[in-house]
């Protein structure tokens, strides 16, 4: 089969759906790649560069649309009523279209793609289940977001991020509060304290603390007893109380940080309105926020989607394109989830693309299937945060516990029967006999006690001591060595010379290894 | 020349430096002191024994010492620390295969002399040392062949096994009771010899039914047999530092076999009799979800450059691949850039106890950072990368998660807590255990497949 990518149409599209990179991955399943010349280009990537990965490069637009089974987008296919070309024509009937959909927001797109029976994969509807990881297009691009929403806030914002101690005076470090953790606030988090600035994650989670502490920010507790945790390890929407508890929070951090980068969605719904106008310009002028969820309508009163605008001193930074911004990265990662779909897709690498509908993956993904809109899915079977997670440990103890059991009663029985073993033969063997009976038992005891103690980083010099030892065997032989019988005397020569190979052996490797063993020094 | 007496007393004071030398191994500051005990405690009662006893020719005793002494230091020398497991085997056999002839020895001695009784006693231990010894030896010769490759290390499923191992017990029994009940040498001879063939084939085939994975309780447990054998000489002898000493050895290794068995959450009779997971087919247990992800080697080496802390688990596949030394240039080249790096070492990794540690210890790597499972277990939520160098089953999170897996309860070592477990491994296939390891399929695991020397070297050639 062969799979085109096309450039974007749309105009502040950067990013292209597969990077240079990427090709040989897909070309390993049997596929065949066309790319329209040029589609690279605003992310630095070249015809060449696509060229030497073994893609085919095709020089009109038309002839890689009715080449290509299958298309690879970016962005949605737009109707050309903005004067672009009418990607709907372009892409006729029959074909399947892997692209970023937004399925619950463009039911008429749905409907369209239906009607010219164009088989769609939205990369943007994947479960969000453990293995559906790797082809999580919304958690690479909110990575992408994240990091590009500290960098833009760095750009507008006029002082360093760490603090400093120079000749010429001291620099305080740069405040940062990040609301939302999700992935995109956990790469932001992640880039402002690389950069040395003093981070706060606010998230309406508790479960996320953890995460947001390993990334070196400070969580911020809000006193109130409400989960936030709403299916599918997505935000739900919260009460009043804990909301007027909430702002009451935010009007406190603003007076105090330099820069805010909220991030909080709600899926399905406009984002939520955290930073009113009145709590916004409570933030010292020069003061920088980014509103990555400007798309939704934004979280902050003040923002103006895909626009930077100023407010009493305040830049209030709307980009809606921030992964386009980075579009050699995005498109890496954006192809690199690509083609882990197609890998799933392609289960057995002979080029041809199976869209199996029982795949849980799969399933949910696909949003068109031939002629019928498959959107929405059934709902997921496992959820990427199951509420109670510590379950698992559970079974372990129980398990245990009955062998335990079952050995005591053992102990206690084997015990007798040594007790009475050593009882009956106290009673028929001589007396000699029980003397050295008496040694023998109590060097098993003294070698019990001693060994306990050993530690186990030396278990191999033990028994390589140890097997020394037992070549005392070597006394019996030496013992028949004056015997007057020659059969005797030969054995005892063969025994003598293999218990010595064992004393010298061990004793040396032993000496050998114990000199290897050190502290650091 | 030496009176009776002196001779005790000598022998009192090697029993002591032995146990001297075992409490010394206890730990690595005094470990070397401890051999040194050993040594000297082995010198004073040959030395002892010698003036004591006259042998009838010191020219003999001396040569033939001589001879074996230069072929075990030689042994000593070459050997590879990878091959460490093999030395240890065979070197137990030597001591079965001593306790044999020395058995032989003491029946066919012409001076000696005793009553009604003491014959009977006698009798048994000649009987019971043989038996030892030639389980040992043939045991010890088996557990060689299959640590060096020799014989396939997958365990020998005969159809009937335990009714062979307990046709052989039986058949032993009744002939010690005709060996002892005969009453001229020529007529106990015969039993004894039957005996020692049936000894030497229930040791080669207890052995052999035991697979690769099992070979650290194995050793441990010949180790333990080898010192049982000396106990039983000792006792044919009438001789208490033999007495002494193989209980001392038997007793120790019977500890660490018990350590390795707790180690596996096994029972010990469970191992001996073998089949571990054999009828259990691989698929059992419920579907895994997900997929394994590859990694590449440049991947691997961002992982490890941008990560606070690294704990390495190695396992068999390390040994196996002689990776240990580029395994410790990659600790050292870690440790420059400031990257904490500790080892996690499981108790049954490896084929004989504390096989990791002495790989290590060869590549120096310095043992205060080489930790067991119980110092780390709680250390890996707070681990960024885990390398897992070719080990599975000691990793499978299975063990605490599927209550019907064939492993379940088996203590390990918790590395999916960490933020990144990259699992070195030269393909998909499973462990000993023969179940399927989750651990591949979580999606903080990425695969590194490929030899682990080779790897690890790439890897380092990109740091």
């Amino acid at each position: 089969m062969i799979i085109g990518i096309p450039t974007e149409q749309a105009s502040n599209e950067k990013r292209v759906a597969l990077s240079p990179a990427s090709i040989p991955g897909a070309i390993n399943l049997g596929l065949e790649v066309h790319v329209e010349s040029g589609a690279g280009s605003t992310a630095g990537f070249s015809d060449a560069d696509y060229r030497d990965q073994g893609a085919v490069i095709v020089d009109s637009t038309d002839r890689l649309y009715q080449d290509s089974d299958v298309i690879i987008k970016v962005r949605a296919p737009l109707s050309g009523a903005g004067g672009e070309l009418d990607e709907f024509s372009l892409l006729g009937s029959g074909k399947t279209l892997i692209s970023l959909i937004g399925p619950g927001q463009n039911p008429d797109l749905l409907e369209r793609l239906a009607q010219q029976s164009v088989t769609t994969l939205a990369m943007d509807a994947v479960p969000r289940i453990s293995r559906a990881q790797k082809l999580d297009t919304l958690s690479s691009m909110a990575n992408v977001a994240g990091y590009r929403a500290v960098v833009e806030a760095a750009n507008h914002f006029g002082r360093f991020f760490t603090g400093q101690v120079t000749a010429a005076g001291k620099v305080p470090p740069a405040k940062v509060l990040v609301i939302g953790a999700g992935v995109a606030g956990l790469a932001a988090i992640g880039a402002a304290t690389a950069m040395g600035a003093v981070v706060r994650a606010f998230d309406t989670r508790p479960e996320v603390k953890e995460q947001v502490e390993s990334m070196g920010a400070e969580f911020l507790m809000l006193d109130f007893d409400e989960e936030g945790s709403g299916e599918g390890g997505y935000a739900k929407v919260m009460s009043e109380a804990f909301i007027a508890a909430e702002m009451k929070l935010f009007e406190e951090q603003a007076r105090d940080v330099d820069i805010i980068i909220t991030t909080a969605l709600v899926p399905g719904k406009p984002a939520p309105k955290l930073i009113l106008a009145g709590t916004a310009r409570l933030m010292r002028a020069g003061s920088v926020i980014v509103d990555l969820a400007a798309e939704q309508g934004g979280n902050c009163e003040l923002t103006h989607p895909g626009e930077v605008v100023s407010d009493s001193g305040i830049t209030v930074i709307g980009f809606t394109d921030l992964p386009s911004r980075m579009a050699a990265q995005s498109s890496q990662l954006y192809g690199n989830n690509v083609v882990h779909l197609l890998t799933d897709l392609c289960p057995e690498k002979d080029g041809q693309l199976n869209i199996d509908m029982e795949d849980e993956v799969i399933r949910g993904l696909t949003v068109v299937n031939g002629h019928e809109v498959t959107w929405p899915p059934p709902p997921p079977r496992l959820f990427a945060a199951p509420p109670a997670a510590e379950k698992p440990s559970t079974p372990a103890p129980v398990a245990e516990a009955e062998p335990k059991k079952r050995s005591a009663l053992g102990s206690v029985a084997g015990l007798i029967v040594v007790i009475a073993l050593i009882l009956g033969m106290g009673a028929v063997a001589p007396k000699s006999f029980m003397g050295h009976f008496t040694v023998f038992v109590l060097a098993v005891f003294v070698g019990w006690q001693v060994i306990w103690n050993v530690t186990p980083a030396l278990h191999t010099p033990l028994m390589s001591v140890t097997n020394a030892i037992s070549g005392i065997i070597v006394i019996g032989a030496l013992l028949q060595m004056g015997s007057a019988s020659g059969v005797v005397t030969l054995l005892a020569v063969i025994a003598l010379f293999v218990a010595s190979i064992n004393i010298f052996g061990g004793f040396w490797v032993t000496q050998r290894m114990l000199r290897m063993f050190r502290k650091d020094t | 020349m030496m009176t009776q007496g002196l001779t005790s007393a000598v022998y009192i004071a090697a029993s002591i430096l032995f146990i001297l030398s075992l409490g010394g191994l206890s730990h690595q500051e005094s470990a070397r002191r401890g051999n040194l005990f050993g040594m000297a405690g082995m010198a004073i009662a040959i030395g002892a024994t010698l003036l004591a006893f006259t042998p009838s020719s010191y020219g003999l005793v001396l040569g033939v010492m001589a001879v074996g002494g230069a072929a075990g230091s030689t042994l000593a020398v070459r050997v590879e620390m990878t091959a460490m497991p093999q030395l240890v085997a065979i070197l137990h056999s030597f001591v079965g295969l001593a306790a044999v002839l020395v058995g032989f020895g003491s029946l066919l001695e012409p001076g000696a002399h005793f009553t009604a009784a003491e014959k009977v006693v006698h009798d048994i231990e000649i009987f019971l040392g043989v038996l030892i010894g030639a389980v040992t030896f043939t045991g010890s010769v088996a557990a060689f062949g299959k640590l060096q490759g020799i014989l396939h290390s997958r365990p020998l499923m005969l159809s009937g096994r335990h009714l062979i191992n307990l046709g052989i017990g039986v058949a032993c029994i009744w002939l010690g009771i005709l060996f002892v009940g005969a009453d001229s040498i020529d007529a106990g001879i015969w039993p004894l010899l039957i005996m020692t063939g049936l000894a030497f084939i229930f040791g080669l085939h207890m052995v052999l039914a035991i697979g690769g994975a099992d070979m650290p309780v194995v050793i441990s447990m010949l180790n333990s047999y080898s010192g049982w054998a000396a106990a039983a000489t000792g006792f044919m002898l009438a001789n208490d530092l033999l007495i002494v000493t193989g209980a001392l050895v038997g007793s120790s290794g019977a500890i660490l076999s018990y350590i390795m068995c707790r180690a596996m959450n096994r029972r010990f009779l469970a191992v001996i009799l073998g089949g571990f997971g054999g009828e259990a087919s691989a698929g059992s247990g419920p579907e895994i979800e997900g997929e394994a992800v590859a990694a590449s080697t440049e991947e691997t080496v961002q992982l490890l450059t941008s990560s606070k802390s690294v704990v390495i688990v190695p396992g068999y596949g390390m040994a196996v691949a002689h990776a240990q030394h580029p395994v410790s240039e990659l600790v050292k080249a870690l440790k420059d850039r400031g990257i904490e790096t500790r080892f996690a070492i499981h108790p049954v990794a490896g084929r004989m106890p504390g096989h990791m540690n002495v790989l290590l210890a060869e590549a120096r790597v310095p043992y205060d950072i080489v930790l067991e499972m119980d110092e780390i277990n709680a250390d890996f939520p707070d681990t960024d990368v885990v390398l897992v160098i070719g080990a599975n089953d000691i990793v499978n999170p299975a063990a605490q998660e599927v209550p019907d897996s064939p492993i379940a309860g088996m203590p390990v070592l918790e590395v999916w807590k960490a933020k990144t477990t990259i699992v070195l491994k030269r393909s998909m296939a499973t462990g000993y255990a023969g179940v399927d390891n989750p651990l591949f399929y979580r999606e903080n695991t990425r695969m590194l497949f490929g030899d682990a020397k080779e790897s690890i070297s790439a890897v380092l050639a990109g740091l």
